[in-house]
């Protein structure tokens, strides 16, 4: 028997339901309800209120990539240096939550973030001010870092405990300090591992709806917001995958990005 | 103790409480290519890396110099490490490889220039500046390590089993690119091996560690010809070791048989450990031998026969470039020049306790 | 000394930003008022009412069949995918690895529609069926990405030396290939059966009406207030995870020890 052939079903399921799904995204996206080539749908990005919504949505997964980055790296360099048994401890912290529902541990910060919750409660006893940021960018923001940090810490975990400590130490040996080292060596070593941990990030702050939905009321809209909206609201498919194919070109651009630096698929976590 | 440039001053360590080097003394001296030999976990590795800075000892001092620098970090010594894995740095070209410790001590762009250019031609790879680590085999990969650290001007260098990932033919060249890059720079070479070979044939001084004890410092001739016990015969090339009895000075019964010999000192009906080699084995007509024995085995290994010869219940190993044929009755015949005697070690402890100068 | 410390204060403000909210859901499947807002006195009365509640029961029964379902189906196809990419050339193989990507790195929304789009245009019936076949495509990267790296650890010399020692081909695969990768067809097992529970946006996409997981559940519910039976349901299911893990990593060491 070939064995070749046991990869089939992997390539017809591929086909059937990656490849020709994507294709048809194209051809909505490019196409009015005639079926008549059109580019409407994509130009439709220039008014005011998708603008708006793409906007908002850059910057507010910008921020929260930023900020999982600057939380995770000293995160990862921290359970780099620790000699737990390291797989289970990192499933502990980051794996667990997953088994909480998305939605309920992201509305449980509805819970906490009010303006009666309870770190106001908590903050009103130590007479500090009240943290008044629900419904506001800022909680949106916030809920895109608790539900995405994981996979900004774990691709910079994995490139990060790879690295050979003996290079470490040569550094150390040829004069360089801690600062210089980690500099010179440590942080360009660590590059793959913190683009892919970039485009983790990116690529679902930039597309949810949920976290918006739940955290922002309904005052703040995303481009997710707005094509989750075309489906299943508007019905208008068309629109929604032109607004797609939109979304899409940041995705690819990120891709290309991740894909070059780490051209070994080091990074690749799960 | 004069002109040594390191002082190992009783040193201990300990990890996980188990004791790795107990109180150990060592000098080095100015410009010697000295050698850490023994078997894995013998404290060897650990000695460099205190010297290197990437331990601390449990009590103890290190002197580099007439200073103190047990507790100065890798970067503040001036001593430089070929690690076992090359330890290239995988993002650097190999010129900045061999640049990084010049750019970190602010040397200007031409004096690094000129070094990297010097060093390369130095491990005969000139041209080399823009390659990448991974595109280098094994053996140019350790000679750009030595590169990177000798560019540096260390006083010392240490080089920890740098030659273990090497093949054989690999491996013996670069021994000799060694011995020629030290007497070309003057620079004191500390080496790491369990290659009791490599050691041989590079060291001007040799020291023998067994479970963090030293066992024996000599010239590879002495630590050769004169191992002072057992663990260091046996260590050191293929030997005899048999219990035996000093009669008097000059003479020693071994197996039932009186051997003339030349050692003195050992007192008299004390019980010893004789040590001889092989090839010192002399095979000759029964009736010339002090011993007679029968030749149990014998395989040809290209320069010599290794042969076995049993004769009064030992086995006797034997290397000789005449062949003789299984089955024929032999005598044995010792040069008494060839007979080391050595102190039988009262306890099982006393084996590995250290012999210091 | 000073630096391990502030190590630890920065690992355990971490721990408790991920796991607070956790602890809120917990706390609110014992709190006896209605509404999130109020704590109206210790309660375990939602454990009760969660068994009687059958819309939740049977959201509960569509996400677990949807994940174990979907979960083997691509951890079949994943696995036996991985096999055939072994033995092909670079080129396909990377090709193939290019495509294992595309889920994985796209967003979850717009693989979500174009399933959407696709079901449409194929006039199938959006249900159970729809849900499943999305969950097996996004299922099976994490097993071909657990098990390929298995698969290239693998001493291509022992499969080698089983067949020169008489096994059938078939016989080698399972009693010396199949061990060795063993280890990350669990794991891609165990993340395929996670993904897939904890999916919303594409279930969101490719559900039809009256048929619910617990997310698409909890989403519908959101606006009108979550059922605490909810948080005691979640609560439990956090627990029994909890409860096995602990198990899993502290049984085999317990075990040495003695």
């Amino acid at each position: 028997m070939n064995k070749k052939l046991l990869s089939l079903p992997f390539i017809f399921w591929s086909a059937m339901f990656v490849i020709v799904p994507l294709c048809m995204v194209f051809y909505y996206g490019l196409t009015d309800k005639s079926g008549a080539f059109t580019l409407d749908n994509i130009l439709a990005i220039a008014t005011a209120e998708h603008s708006k919504a793409l906007w908002e949505a850059l910057k507010l997964s910008v921020i929260s990539t930023v900020i999982c980055l600057l939380l995770a790296y000293p995160l990862a360099m921290i359970l780099c240096n620790m000699n737990v048994n390291q797989n289970s401890f990192l499933v502990l912290i980051f794996i667990l939550p997953m088994w909480m529902n998305f939605l309920l541990r992201t509305l449980a910060w509805q819970t906490l973030l009010e303006k009666t919750g309870v770190i106001n409660s908590i903050l009103s006893t130590l007479h500090l001010p009240a943290l008044n940021i629900i419904n506001t960018p800022s909680a949106i923001v916030l809920g895109m870092v608790y539900n995405f940090l994981p996979f900004m810490v774990l691709p910079l975990y994995n490139v990060l405990v790879k690295i050979d400590k003996s290079v470490i130490n040569a550094a150390y040996d040829l004069g360089a300090n801690g600062v210089q080292t980690f500099v010179r060596i440590i942080f360009p070593l660590s590059l793959p591992g913190m683009f892919s941990g970039i485009t983790m990030v990116f690529v679902p702050s930039l597309t949810t709806f949920v976290i918006s939905k739940i955290l922002g009321g309904s005052k703040i809209l995303l481009i997710g917001n707005v094509i989750e909206q075309e489906f299943t609201q508007t019905g208008n498919w068309n629109l929604g995958s032109g607004l797609s194919i939109v979304l899409m070109l940041f995705i690819i651009f990120n891709m290309v990005i991740s894909v070059i630096t780490d051209k070994e698929g080091e990074a690749n976590t799960l | 103790m004069k002109n040594a440039l390191v002082n190992l001053v009783n040193i201990s360590k300990s990890f996980d409480n188990q004791m790795v080097l107990d109180d150990l003394n060592l000098y080095i001296r100015e410009n010697e290519f000295l050698t850490l030999l023994g078997p894995s976990g013998c404290g060897k590795t650990t000695t460099l890396r205190i010297l290197g800075g990437f331990e601390t000892p449990d009590k103890g001092q290190v002197i580099f110099e007439g200073r103190d620098i047990t507790n100065l970090p890798p970067n503040k010594r001036n001593l430089n490490t070929v690690f076992q894995k090359y330890a290239l740095f995988p993002h650097m070209t190999i010129a900045e490889n061999i640049a990084f410790g010049l750019k970190i001590s602010g040397k200007s762009k031409s004096y690094i220039n000129d070094k990297i250019k010097y060093a390369l031609k130095l491990v005969n790879l000139d041209g080399f500046e823009n390659r990448m680590p991974d595109s280098l085999s094994g053996g140019q990969q350790q000679r750009i390590a030595i590169a990177r650290a000798i560019v540096n001007e260390p006083k010392l260098l240490l080089l920890d089993e740098p030659l273990g990932a090497l093949d054989l033919k690999l491996r013996q060249d670069m021994q000799y690119e060694l011995i020629r890059l030290k007497n070309e720079l003057g620079i004191t070479f500390i080496y790491v091996t369990h290659d009791q070979e490599e050691a041989l044939t590079m060291s001007d001084t040799i020291v023998v560690m067994n479970q963090g004890y030293i066992q024996q410092i000599g010239t590879p001739e002495s630590i050769y010809n004169e191992p002072e016990n057992a663990f260091v015969a046996d260590f050191i090339g293929d030997s005899n070791i048999i219990g035996a009895t000093m009669i008097r000075d000059r003479l020693v019964e071994i197996l039932g048989a009186r051997f003339d010999c030349v050692d003195t000192g050992f007192g008299e009906n004390k019980p010893v450990d004789v040590v001889i080699r092989p090839e010192d084995v002399e095979l000759v007509a029964p009736e010339e031998g002090i011993i007679q024995g029968t030749l149990t085995h014998s395989i040809f290994k290209g320069v010599h026969y290794e042969m076995e010869v049993m004769a009064n219940g030992f086995e006797w190993l034997v290397q000789s470039t005449k062949m003789v044929p299984v089955g024929t009755k032999v005598g044995i015949k010792v040069d008494p020049f060839n007979i080391q005697i050595m102190k039988k070690p009262e306890s099982e402890d006393e084996e590995a306790i250290g012999v210091n100068e | 000394m000073i630096k391990t410390t502030a190590q630890k204060i920065y690992l355990g403000l971490i721990f408790i930003f991920l796991y607070a909210p956790i602890v809120t859901l917990i706390v609110l499947s014992f709190n006896a008022s209605k509404t999130r807002a109020k704590w109206g006195g210790f309660t375990t009365k939602w454990y009760a009412a969660l068994f009687q509640n059958e819309q939740i029961m049977q959201a509960l029964w569509n996400t677990l069949a949807l994940a174990v379902l979907s979960a083997l189906i691509a951890t079949f196809i994943g696995t036996i995918a991985c096999i055939a990419m072994q033995s092909m050339k670079r080129t396909s193989r990377t090709i193939l690895m290019g495509i294992t990507n595309i889920p994985m790195l796209n967003a979850e929304i717009v693989t979500g529609i174009s399933l959407m789009l696709l079901f449409l245009s194929l006039g199938a019936k959006f249900g159970f069926g729809t849900i499943l076949l999305s969950h097996i495509t996004f299922n099976i990267p994490y097993v071909i990405l657990s098990v390929m790296p298995r698969m290239k650890q693998l001493n291509p010399s022992t499969y080698e030396a089983a067949l020169d020692l008489g096994a059938s081909q078939t016989y080698a695969f399972f009693k010396v290939v199949f061990p060795d990768i063993l280890p990350g067809i669990l794991s891609g097992f165990l993340m395929a059966f996670t993904m897939s529970l904890d999916d919303f946006i594409i279930t969101h996409f490719t559900k039809g009406p009256g048929v619910d997981t617990l997310s698409t559940k909890i989403y519908t519910e959101v606006k009108k207030g979550i059922k605490p039976e909810m948080y005691a349901l979640s609560t439990i299911i956090f627990v029994t995870v909890l409860v096995l893990l602990l198990l899993v990593n502290y049984m085999p060491m317990a075990k040495k020890k003695k």
